[in-house]
């Protein structure tokens, strides 16, 4: 029983990894931009478990900027997802501009923060 | 009000000694200093024995009787000593030689000159180096007028073997027929003079002595003063003093005499000058420069060396009215002790000058003490001699009269003459029982035994002089009671003795009524009422004073607590008794603590006051104030540096997992446009991107919200602008791409 399990869990994974594969490059590449920001905001989370929540606010900052950052990536990545039949007629470009300037305006404010 | 003035600058000296409680030692060096002192000092004496007793806060009082004292002072009456052995001290010190020398001929002049009047003995080793400075100046051609007038007053006071008197004489004889100012006049003149004293030989006298002499007279004002040159219109106080000392060298260095009705001229241009003399309450009088840049003391110098010189050099007498004559020998007694050099050397040449000159000698008569014991038995003493300390010639000296100062009644002594003490030189009078104690004004008077020294001396008529007499005061019948209201029987009552410690302690409620009374009498049996008698009752939290009433020698003061609860804020408990009675004339001033009174009043009303907050002690609001600490908060902890810069590190590692993955994936930059001008908007967007982040690093670091922000809407449209070129391209080209 425990056997099978994990043959199933590494079989739904070798299936997921194929199905993934057929995913657009670009769509990968913000696929691992929001890895690299979630990752990051779990090495300070962990970083802070570890040492206590002192200066606050640039604990704030640092992780708020991550998990932005990452939110603001996922948000781009549904834009510029062709399947996705609601933004069609939106293009990729103009939801590359819209990344940009709100990731600008989002790490002014942590810049504020950052103290 | 210069003893006002003197009188201030020394009070706090003499606060200091209060403060140090000094020996009797240390008081009587002050004593010789100055004759206030002296008072104050016998009057401290008293207050010290108390204050002793009292401790600390009876250094108050003893502030509180100077500051009385002071007051009392500065009246018309005044003592003025005569030049003594504290003014010798004080002339070796501020006339101190550096390495041998003074610092210009000047000033060695002043020293010397000064040393000669006090009779100090001059150390040997200034005369060689003065007189070595006085050939200097005297070789040198280029020496100023005012230089060579100095050295050759020098060099006539230490009899300096010069051998270039000759040569000066002929370089000055040509200068007084020529000169146009009062300074060159004045120099030139005095020092012929000076060559003619010391050296015979020298070819000094004036032919022109009558052009000279007019020369200078021109200069003269109507109102006796002078100016210092034709062309300057300002005439002043001080140049009539150098004018009067010129006029009076051109007279002696005349070859013929200048005639008579020519002095008569000048001597009725002194009189008018003496017109113009100031006065001051204490009856002092001096001359006062109106230009303001000469200090009065100095004028009045000049004007005295002038018209002494003159007085001497001329024919027949200067009548000068005798009480101005010794007004102004009593103006610079009344500075004391100057501290400055100049006005030191002004000071005492003035003396010298009045005390040798043909006017007429003006006779000081000082108390050496003015505050006299009763308890000590102590006698009157009164000292005649000129300002400089020299023994006057046989007189007698009578009390005209003694009253009470401040009151016009009559007078407890007359003419009574005191008898003199070969030995200190002293009249001596024994105090006859009508003396009292208390502050009387002696008036004195002098009686020559020769008449014929009335004509030389000018003892200045009556001589106001304040005195002290102080005694021990009698303290009798010291009570307190307790009494009750109604029926004013006594239901308490202890005898107290001021001599020594009391301690008692009393009940009272608001019914009773606290008595305190004994009888003051001096040592003649007289009533005594004191400066001060004072009751200070004082709770923890007030304090209350009463003054004690009295009639003839009771002194009473009742209190009627039922009158007084409100006064008191209602405040039960325990009220320490202090009781003050002190007066300068009395020896044995007191401030004592009597013991305590138990007070049991009723409780207080709603809207009754409530008690002031106790006033801060006077003498601590200007001491130093408390400490301040401040209490910081205690730094968080932080964690170790190490392990910051582990986690500094691993949060770097998903960002090289990040490039990683890119390249893994097959990155490309094959999309970059290829065409030069798209080109160079990406590459300038790209630019923009960084310069913005590299902003937010500067905003980080150093920079303020509002440079950030002007810095940011500048880069912000640009890479508005070049992103909107890049991206539309780029937009352009990929719909082409798929239309295609």
């Amino acid at each position: 029983m425990v056997r099978s399990t994990g043959d199933d869990v590494l079989a739904l994974f070798h299936s997921l990894r194929s199905a993934y594969a057929a995913t657009p490059k670009n769509l990968k590449i913000i696929d691992l931009y929001v890895a690299f920001a979630v990752s990051t905001a779990l090495i300070q989370v962990v970083y802070m478990a570890m040492v206590g929540s002192f200066p606050f606010n640039s604990f704030l900052s640092g992780v708020l900027s991550c998990v932005g950052t990452a939110v603001l990536a996922v948000c781009l990545r549904i834009q510029v997802n062709k399947e996705n039949k609601e933004f069609k007629d939106l293009p990729p470009e103009r939801a590359y501009a819209d990344f940009i300037l709100c990731n600008l305006v989002l790490h002014l404010v942590i810049m504020n923060f950052l103290g | 009000m210069l003893q006002c003035l003197s009188f201030a600058s020394k009070l706090y000296s003499l606060w200091k000694l209060i403060d140090l409680k000094s020996a009797a030692g240390a008081l009587v060096v002050y004593v010789n200093a100055d004759f206030f002192v002296q008072f104050l000092v016998s009057g401290l004496e008293v207050s010290m024995a108390t204050g002793r007793r009292l401790g600390s806060r009876g250094d108050a009082i003893v502030l509180l009787l100077l500051i009385v004292a002071a007051g009392s002072i500065c009246t018309s009456a005044t003592n003025f000593q005569p030049v003594s052995d504290s003014h010798r001290s004080a002339a070796v010190e501020i006339f101190t030689p550096v390495d041998g020398s003074f610092e210009s001929i000047e000033e060695t002049y002043e020293a010397v000159q000064t040393f000669k009047i006090l009779g100090i003995e001059a150390k040997p080793d200034v005369r060689v180096t003065a007189c070595t400075l006085v050939s200097e100046v005297l070789g040198a051609s280029s020496s100023p007028l005012k230089e060579l007038f100095y050295a050759l007053k020098v060099s006539s006071l230490l009899k300096c073997d010069a051998s270039q008197f000759e040569a000066t004489a002929s370089r000055l004889k040509s200068i007084p027929s020529n000169a146009k100012s009062l300074n060159d006049l004045y120099y030139s003149i005095a020092a012929l003079v000076l060559i003619k004293n010391q050296s015979p030989e020298a070819d000094v006298l004036l032919d022109d002595a009558d052009g000279v002499f007019q020369a200078i007279k021109a200069l003269s004002q109507s109102d006796g003063r002078w100016r210092y040159s034709s062309d300057n219109p300002a005439s002043s106080t001080y140049a009539a003093g150098m004018a009067l000392e010129a006029l009076a060298g051109v007279i002696s260095l005349a070859t013929k005499d200048i005639g008579k009705s020519r002095i008569n001229v000048v001597k009725s241009d002194i009189l008018k000058l003496f017109d113009s003399i100031e006065k001051y309450d204490d009856g002092t009088f001096y001359f006062d420069d109106k230009s303001g840049t000469v200090s009065s003391l100095a004028t009045t110098s000049s004007v005295v060396q002038g018209v002494t010189a003159f007085a001497s050099a001329a024919s027949g007498t200067l009548n000068l009215p005798e009480d101005k004559i010794l007004g102004l020998t009593k103006y610079f007694l009344s500075i004391g002790i100057p501290g400055d050099a100049k006005e030191f050397f002004n000071q005492v040449n003035s003396l010298s000058c009045l005390e040798n000159s043909r006017v007429s000698i003006p006779l000081i008569l000082a108390l050496p003490a003015t505050v006299i014991s009763l308890t000590k038995k102590d006698k009157l003493k009164v000292k005649v001699t000129t300002a400089l300390s020299s023994r006057s010639p046989p007189l007698s000296v009578k009390v005209v009269s003694a009253s009470i100062s401040g009151s016009k009644d009559v007078s407890v002594i007359e003419n009574q003459e005191l008898v003199f003490d070969e030995e200190g030189a002293l009249h001596v009078l024994d105090l006859p029982a009508s003396i009292d104690v208390g502050k009387y004004i002696f008036v004195f008077e002098i009686v020559f035994h020769n008449s014929k020294d009335g004509k030389i001396y000018a003892p200045g008529g009556q001589t106001k002089v304040p005195v002290h007499v102080s005694g021990t005061i009698k303290i009798e019948k010291f009570e307190i009671s307790v009494l009750d209201s109604d029926v004013g029987s006594i239901d308490t009552q202890k005898q107290l003795n001021f001599e020594t410690e009391n301690d008692v302690s009393l009940d009272a409620n608001h019914l009773q009524k606290l008595r305190l009374s004994f009888q003051l009498s001096t040592p003649q049996g007289n009533a005594f009422k004191p400066h001060q008698a004072i009751l200070k009752l004082k709770h923890e939290k007030a304090e209350h004073i009463f003054m004690i009433g009295n009639s003839g020698k009771h002194f009473q003061v009742i209190l009627d607590f039922l009158g007084l609860v409100e006064k008191f804020f209602y405040l039960s408990g325990r009220y320490d008794i202090q009781l003050t009675v002190g007066d300068t004339v009395m020896e044995n001033s007191f401030y004592q603590a009597i013991g305590h009174v138990e007070l049991d009043l009723p409780e207080a009303p709603e809207k009754a006051p409530r008690p002031p907050l106790q006033s801060v002690d006077p003498f601590l609001r200007y001491g130093a104030k408390g400490e301040i600490s401040h209490i910081f908060r205690s730094p968080e902890k932080r964690p170790p540096e190490n392990l910051s810069l582990a986690f500094l590190v691993l949060t770097l590692l998903p960002f090289l997992g990040f490039l990683v993955g890119l390249l893994k994936l097959g990155l490309n930059l094959k999309n970059f446009p290829s065409a030069s001008v798209p080109a160079m908007f990406a590459i300038l967007f790209h630019v923009g991107i960084g310069a913005i982040l590299s902003l937010y690093a500067l905003f980080w670091l150093k920079m303020d919200l509002f440079t950030t922000l002007k810095t940011l809407s500048l880069l912000g449209a640009f890479a508005m602008f070049v992103g909107h070129r890049i991206l539309s391209h780029v937009a352009s080209s990929s719909s082409k791409l798929k239309s295609a």
